[in-house]
């Protein structure tokens, strides 16, 4: 069974080879779907200045992605052209100190820099699934038909918010 | 005070009429939504903002229960940078000035 719990160095874990594979495969389509780094020959680009600052169209990187103004565009434009590049970049690393620090079966001790990088990634792709399972609140009153196509998503959804509340309530431990 | 990611770039953005003229706070608000966690929320309040436990319980009923919050006031630049941490740690938060 997978657990979380603490260790005088940190947060310590165990994933089992299902919840390993799942969340390496959740986080995996997270990286592909925040795209690659900018090219280091675009200046702007690289002192993390958009030249787009159009909110993007795919409801799940919105989500991931928000607007910081509400009824003025000009101000969460602005806003998203200094800022978007660095936010994307801050979330690719979390995702990929999950990727490197996850150990199928295995004990792992993460540092206080590790285990928000997996606060942060886990958290994204729990809104990356649950943006695209349209989760309301009321979800959790109606049962999900087994034979529903996506329950296997939905099954997973779940498994990801007990490992979330699992690591949460670790590090409030400590 | 997040303690991992890429640090951020101070820019100097051409500062409007308006900022000068504002004597009034700005906000930053976080908005309910039905994903993120009310464990993780309370705890990315207390991580970012270093509030108490219970300080940081409240506000997360309150996002829960009325929709929103006002978590932080301060100016302008003060509010954006506070966002676009929340943003980093996935809450849906806007910068708004006070009225």
């Amino acid at each position: 069974m997978s657990w979380i719990g603490r260790d005088e160095k940190g947060v310590a874990l165990l994933l089992v080879r299902d919840d390993a594979e799942l969340l390496r495969a959740l986080v995996e389509q997270l990286l592909a779907l925040l795209g690659d780094p900018p090219d280091p020959g675009d200046e702007l680009a690289a002192l993390g200045i958009a030249t787009d600052a159009r909110p993007p169209d795919d409801p799940v990187l919105a989500r991931l992605l928000p607007d910081a103004y509400q009824g003025d565009d000009e101000a969460a434009g602005e806003f998203r052209r200094y800022t978007e590049a660095g936010l994307r970049d801050g979330k690719r690393a979390a995702a990929q100190t999950v990727l490197d620090t996850l150990r199928p079966g295995e004990r792992v001790v993460l540092d206080e820099g590790e285990s928000h990088a997996w606060l942060r990634a886990l958290n994204d792709v729990r809104l990356a699934l649950g943006t695209r399972l349209e989760i309301t609140e009321e979800r959790y009153e109606e049962e999900v038909d087994w034979e529903d196509p996506r329950y296997p998503l939905y099954a997973a959804y779940d498994r990801l918010t007990g490992i979330q509340d699992a690591l949460v309530r670790a590090l409030e431990a400590g | 005070m997040s303690p991992t990611g890429t640090a951020p770039v101070e820019l100097d953005r051409p500062k409007s009429e308006e900022d000068h003229a504002a004597d009034r706070p700005w906000l930053a608000i976080v908005w309910n939504d039905p994903i993120n966690l009310m464990s993780y929320v309370t705890y990315v309040f207390q991580t970012v903002f270093g509030y108490t436990k219970s300080k940081a319980e409240k506000l997360m009923l309150d996002v829960h229960h009325k929709g929103r919050a006002v978590v932080a006031s301060g100016t302008r630049e003060e509010m954006e940078r506070d966002v676009e941490i929340l943003h980093s740690y996935g809450l849906w938060a806007t910068v708004k000035r006070d009225d």
